[in-house]
C-alpha cells in the first residue's frame, strides 16, 4: 500500500512537473511580455529595459528553470490588472470555486447514487426508463446553457432565486445544480450499469444463499462492490467539474477562479492566467490522488500491487 | 426430510419458452445423502436453485409443484421466511470457488454474516466462531487469515470457506452444486473427503450435485441420473453401478476413466449433443442420442418404473431393456 | 443488413436507433438547410430585433424562431451553424484521430522509452481540464477557426494513443504478426497492414464518444468568445450574445441550446451504442 501510495504521489509531481512546462511553453507562445506590458510608443530602450528585468534577455533554459524555480515558490510573478503576486489574486478566488465545484461534487453524488441505484433495483420498470432518460439528457446538456435555462425559469419567470453573484447560499443553489447536473448524470449511468454487471456475480447469489436481509445483500454485496468504477470516475469528473466551473461561473458571474481566468485571459493578465491554471491543475491531480487512495481502500485486490 | 413432487420449471429466452423440468418428484431421508448427475442443461443446478428461491425470475419461472421440507413447502414460503432458511437450516456451497465469494470483503466477514443472521451472535462473537470454522475445514492459521480477503487464498481453499459459510448455522440440509468441478483434481479429493468427514460429525442430510459418476460413487448412498429435466434412473449406488437399466446411466459409467476399459485407453463419450430444450423431441428426450432406442422411446415418454429384480427404490424411465439389449449387442 | 437493424432494434438498441435518426437529420439539415430559402444569417435588421417566434399551428411566419438583439433570423443561423459546429468537430476528431491512433500505433509497437515517453505526455494532459487547457492554448494562437481545430485535436488525442496503444500491445504477440515479422517485413508494412485494421474498430467508437465531447467544448469555447469568430454563425456564440436579453427574449436562448442538445444527445447515443455493440471492453475506461 505504502508504495502504491508512494508511486502515485511520483505520479502527481512528475504530472504537476508537465503542468508547469506546459504553462511555461504557452506563455513563450503568447509573443513578448514586455511588448505587451508598455503602453504602444515605448522605445526600443524602454523595452530592452523591461527585457532585462523580466529576465528575457537569459537564454532560454535558464528563463525556463527561473520559471520553474518561480512556481515551486509560488511566484508567478505581478498581476498586470491587480499590481499584486498573481497566486494571491488566484488564492482570494480559491474558497468561491472550491465552494460551488464541492456542492456540484455533493449533488453529483448524492442524487446521482440515489437515481443510479433506484435505477438498477427497478430495473425493467418505468423508474429505470425515466432515470435513463433523465441521465441521458443531462448527459448532452451543456453546462453553459443549463445555467442559462435555470436563470430563466427560478430567477427571471419566478423570481425565487438572484440570477448569479455571491451573496449568500440562495446565490450558490443554481450554479451548484448547473455544474452538478453532468456528474449527477454521469454517476446515476455509471453506478446503474456497475449495479447491473455486479447484480449478476455469483457472490452476490452466495450471499442471497446465506439468507441475509435485502438490505444488506445490497448494501454490503452490490453498492459496496459498485462503488469502485464510481469511485475511479470521481477522478475524470473532478476534471470536467474544474473545467466546467469555468463556464458556469462566468454565467452566474460567481466570482471563482474560473471567471478570474477568463477575464485575465481578455485582459492579458497572463500571470493571473498562469497562476491560475497552474493552481486549478495542481487541485486537479491531489484530487485524484485523494482518489487513487480511496480506490485502494475499496478494493483490496489493489493494495498488494505494485 | 425433503420430499419434492411434480416440481416444474421453465425458461424464457429471446420471447421462447422451455420447461427445463419436467414434474419432478424425489425425496431424501435424514442423513441421506443423494447424489444428483447429470451433464449441462439437465436441470440438475436449475431444479436446486428453484427450492432455495434464488433462481433469477425472469427469465426463469417456478411452474408449480411443491418441496416439503421439515414440513414446510418451500414453494409457497413467503421470502421472509424462505430467507430463515437459507443459509439456516440449508447450507449451499456453490460451484466456482473463484467467483462465489465477495472480493472486497474480508473472509472472517464472509463467514459471520449467516451467524449474526440466523444465530443472533456479535460481529464479535461471530468472528470468534468463523475462525473455529476455518480449523474445522482444515485451514491453518485460522485467527490470522480471518482479515484477508478472497484473492489471497488458493481455490481449494477458497472452497474450504465456501464450506465454512454453508456448515455455519449447522444446516440440517447442505447443497452441493458441482463444489469440486472447478478445481485441481488432487484438491477435488481433499474436499470430497473434508465434506464426507463434515456430514458425519455434524449428522448432515446431503444433495450433491455433480456430473461426474466417480465423486457419486465416492459419497452418495443414493444416485439421481436427471436428462432434460427428468429423472432417467434412481438407487442405492451399489445397485446403479453394479446393474445400470438406463442407457443414459450406462453412457454416463462407460466414459468414467477406470472401471471396465483397459488404462490408457480412450475415455468415451455419449454421442451426441446434449438436449436442445426449447425444441425437445417427443417422447424419451434421450432417445436420439441412443443406440438401444426403440420405436416407441421416440413416441412416448416413459414412466418411472422399480426395476424388477433390483433392490426395492431402484427405479428407471426406459421402455427399453438394457441388459437384454447389451447383450443382444455385438 | 437484415441482422443489422435487428441488433439495432433489440433491447436498448432503440436508443442507437433514436440516435442515428437525429443524426440523419442534423445531417440532412446541415447539408439541405440553405436550400430551403431562408434569410441571410448575417443580416441584420435593426427594426424586427427580437421578434418573438412565428412559427404556430397556421403556418411558419416570417422568422419562425424569432430574431436575435440585431434582427438576425435564428433559424437561419442555426441551421448555418450547424455546419460551423459539424465541421470543426469533424475536422478536430479526425485529425485528433489520425494523430492519437498514430502516436498510439508507435508507442504500442516500438515500446520502451518512446512508449514511456508519450504515455507520461498523456498523464500530464489529462491533468489539466480540456477547457482550461483550451482557453490556454486559444489565448496563445489567437482565437480562429483553424486555430480551435488545432486546440481540439489537442486535447483528444490522448484517448485515442491510450486505448489503441493497449489495443496494439494485444495484437503485437499474435502469430499472424509474429510471422509477419518472421519473413523480414518492415516495422511500417507489419503496423499499416497487420496492426492497423485491428485498432480501428476501438478508434472508430473513441471517435464518436470524442465528436460529443469536441462539440461541447467547441460551443464553450465559442461562448466565452473564444471559439467560433464572427461573422460565422454558432451556437456557443448565440447563447453568449442571447445572454443579455435573458429576461425579453427567451427564444434567443433556447432554441440554439436545444438544438446543441440534441446534437449531443445524438452523437452521445451512437457512441454507446457503438461502443456496446461493437467493442463491450471500452466501457470500462
Amino acid at each position: 500500500m505504502a508504495r502504491y501510495l508512494l508511486g502515485r504521489v511520483f505520479d502527481g509531481l512528475v504530472a504537476i512537473l508537465g503542468v508547469v512546462t506546459i504553462v511555461f511553453v504557452v506563455s513563450r507562445l503568447l509573443g513578448d511580455p514586455a511588448v505587451l506590458l508598455l503602453p504602444i510608443g515605448a522605445t526600443q530602450d524602454q523595452i530592452a529595459e523591461l527585457r532585462a528585468g523580466l529576465g528575457l534577455d537569459l537564454p532560454l533554459w535558464r528563463q525556463y528553470l527561473d520559471f520553474l524555480g518561480g512556481a515551486v515558490q509560488g511566484d508567478f510573478g505581478e498581476s498586470f490588472q491587480f499590481m499584486r503576486p498573481a497566486l494571491d489574486v488566484v488564492l482570494e478566488r480559491m474558497p468561491a470555486t472550491m465552494a460551488l465545484a464541492f456542492s456540484a461534487l455533493g449533488i453529483g453524488i448524492v442524487l446521482g447514487a440515489l437515481a443510479g441505484s433506484l435505477a438498477a433495483l427497478y430495473r425493467g420498470t418505468v423508474v429505470e426508463g425515466v432515470v435513463m432518460v433523465l441521465a441521458l439528457l443531462g448527459q448532452a446538456t451543456p453546462v453553459f446553457w443549463l445555467g442559462l435555462l435555470l436563470i430563466l425559469l427560478f430567477a427571471v419567470e419566478l423570481g425565487l432565486l438572484p440570477t448569479g453573484g455571491y451573496d449568500g447560499p440562495a446565490s450558490l443553489i443554481l450554479p451548484a445544480l448547473t455544474l452538478g447536473t453532468f456528474t449527477t448524470a454521469s454517476i446515476a449511468r455509471l453506478l446503474r450499469s456497475g449495479m447491473l454487471d455486479v447484480l449478476r456475480d455469483d457472490h452476490v447469489r452466495t450471499a442471497r444463499a446465506k439468507g441475509l436481509m435485502p438490505r444488506t445483500v445490497f448494501l454490503w454485496h452490490v453498492a459496496r462492490n459498485s462503488l469502485i468504477p464510481v469511485v475511479t470516475m470521481t477522478g475524470i469528473l473532478a476534471g470536467e467539474l474544474l473545467g466546467g466551473s469555468v463556464v458556469t461561473e462566468t454565467v452566474f458571474s460567481w466570482p471563482g477562479v474560473g471567471r478570474l481566468i477568463v477575464q485575465a485571459m481578455e485582459a492579458k493578465d497572463f500571470p493571473v492566467v498562469q497562476a491560475g491554471v497552474m493552481v486549478i491543475a495542481t487541485t486537479f491531480v491531489i484530487i485524484n490522488l485523494l482518489v487513487d487512495l480511496l480506490y485502494g481502500i475499496l478494493d483490496p485486490r489493489i493494495r498488494r500491487r505494485g | 426430510m425433503l420430499e419434492i413432487s411434480d416440481l416444474a420449471v421453465g425458461f424464457s429466452r429471446e420471447g421462447r419458452f422451455a420447461r427445463v423440468i419436467h414434474d419432478l418428484s424425489y425425496s431424501v431421508e435424514r442423513g441421506e445423502t443423494l447424489g444428483i448427475v447429470g451433464e449441462s442443461g439437465s436441470g440438475k443446478s436449475v431444479h436446486a436453485l428453484a427450492l432455495l428461491g434464488l433462481l433469477p425470475q425472469p427469465p426463469g419461472k417456478v411452474l408449480g409443484g411443491r418441496a416439503l421440507f421439515e414440513g414446510e413447502d418451500l414453494l409457497a414460503l413467503p421470502e421472509s421466511r424462505l430467507r430463515d432458511l437459507r443459509g439456516g437450516r440449508i447450507g449451499v456451497v456453490f460451484q466456482d470457488p473463484m467467483t462465489a465469494l465477495n472480493p472486497v470483503l474480508t473472509i472472517g466477514r464472509q463467514i459471520a454474516e449467516p451467524l449474526i443472521r440466523h444465530k443472533g451472535l456479535s460481529m464479535r462473537q461471530a468472528l470468534d466462531r468463523a475462525a473455529e470454522l476455518l480449523d474445522l475445514v482444515g485451514i491453518r492459521d485460522a485467527r490470522r487469515r480471518l482479515p484477508q480477503f478472497p484473492h489471497e487464498f488458493s481455490g481449494g481453499m477458497r472452497q474450504r470457506v465456501m464450506i465454512a459459510i454453508a456448515i455455519s448455522c449447522e444446516p440440517a440440509l447442505l447443497i452441493a452444486d458441482e463444489p469440486t468441478t472447478a478445481l485441481d483434481v488432487t484438491v477435488q479429493g481433499q474436499i470430497l473427503d473434508l465434506m464426507a468427514g463434515l456430514r458425519e460429525r455434524l449428522g448432515m442430510t446431503m444433495i450433491w450435485i455433480t456430473h461426474d459418476m466417480g465423486v457419486v460413487a465416492g459419497i452418495a448412498d443414493t444416485i439421481q441420473v436427471m436428462y432434460a429435466g427428468r429423472i432417467m434412473e434412481r438407487g442405492p449406488v451399489e445397485a446403479v453401478f453394479a446393474s445400470p437399466r438406463s442407457a443414459y446411466t450406462w453412457g454416463l459409467l462407460q466414459s468414467l476413466p477406470h472401471g471396465a476399459h483397459p488404462p490408457g485407453g480412450r475415455l468415451r463419450q455419449i454421442p451426441g449433443q446434449p438436449p436442445d430444450m426449447f425444441n425437445l423431441p417427443p417422447g424419451d428426450p434421450f432417445a436420439p442420442r441412443n443406440p438401444f432406442a426403440t420405436e416407441r422411446c421416440f413416441k412416448e415418454a416413459p414412466p418411472l418404473r422399480q426395476v424388477p429384480g433390483s433392490v426395492p427404490g431402484h427405479v428407471v424411465a426406459a421402455w427399453y431393456d438394457l441388459p437384454a439389449a447389451l447383450q443382444a449387442a455385438p | 443488413m437484415r441482422t443489422f437493424l435487428g441488433a439495432l432494434t433489440r433491447g436498448s438498441g432503440w436508443l442507437g436507433l433514436i440516435g442515428i435518426l437525429l443524426i440523419t437529420l442534423l445531417l440532412l439539415f446541415a447539408a439541405f438547410g440553405p436550400l430551403l430559402d431562408l434569410p441571410d444569417p448575417t443580416r441584420t435588421n435593426l427594426r424586427a430585433r427580437m421578434a418573438a417566434p412565428t412559427i404556430s399551428l397556421f403556418g411558419v411566419g416570417p422568422h419562425p424562431l424569432g430574431t436575435d438583439q440585431l434582427g438576425r433570423d435564428i433559424l437561419s443561423r442555426i441551421v448555418f451553424g450547424s455546419r460551423v459546429t459539424l465541421a470543426v468537430a469533424g475536422a478536430a476528431v479526425i485529425l485528433g484521430g489520425i494523430v492519437g491512433t498514430l502516436l498510439g500505433l508507435v508507442a504500442g509497437y516500438f515500446g520502451g522509452f518512446l512508449d514511456r515517453l508519450l504515455m507520461r505526455l498523456a498523464d500530464i494532459q489529462l491533468a489539466v481540464p480540456l477547457m482550461l487547457l483550451a482557453l490556454m492554448v486559444i489565448a496563445a494562437l489567437g482565437p480562429s477557426l483553424q486555430n480551435l481545430v488545432i486546440v481540439l485535436a489537442l486535447v483528444s488525442w490522448v484517448r485515442y494513443a491510450r486505448i489503441v496503444r493497449g489495443q496494439v500491445l494485444a495484437v503485437r504477440e499474435r502469430e499472424f504478426v509474429q510471422s509477419a515479422r518472421a519473413i523480414g517485413a518492415s516495422a511500417p508494412r507489419i503496423i499499416l497492414r497487420h496492426i492497423l485494421p485491428n485498432v480501428l474498430t476501438p478508434a472508430v467508437v473513441v471517435a464518436t464518444l470524442e465528436l460529443a465531447r469536441v462539440i461541447v467544448l467547441e460551443a464553450g469555447l465559442s461562448f466565452l468568445g473564444l471559439g467560433v469568430q464572427p461573422p460565422f454563425p454558432s451556437w456557443g456564440r448565440m447563447l453568449a450574445e442571447g445572454r443579455t436579453y435573458i429576461a425579453s427574449a427567451w427564444w434567443i436562448i433556447t432554441f440554439p441550446g436545444i438544438a446543441l442538445m440534441l446534437t449531443v444527445l445524438a452523437v452521445n447515443l451512437l457512441g454507446d451504442w457503438l461502443r456496446d455493440h461493437l467493442d463491450p471492453r471500452l466501457k470500462v475506461r
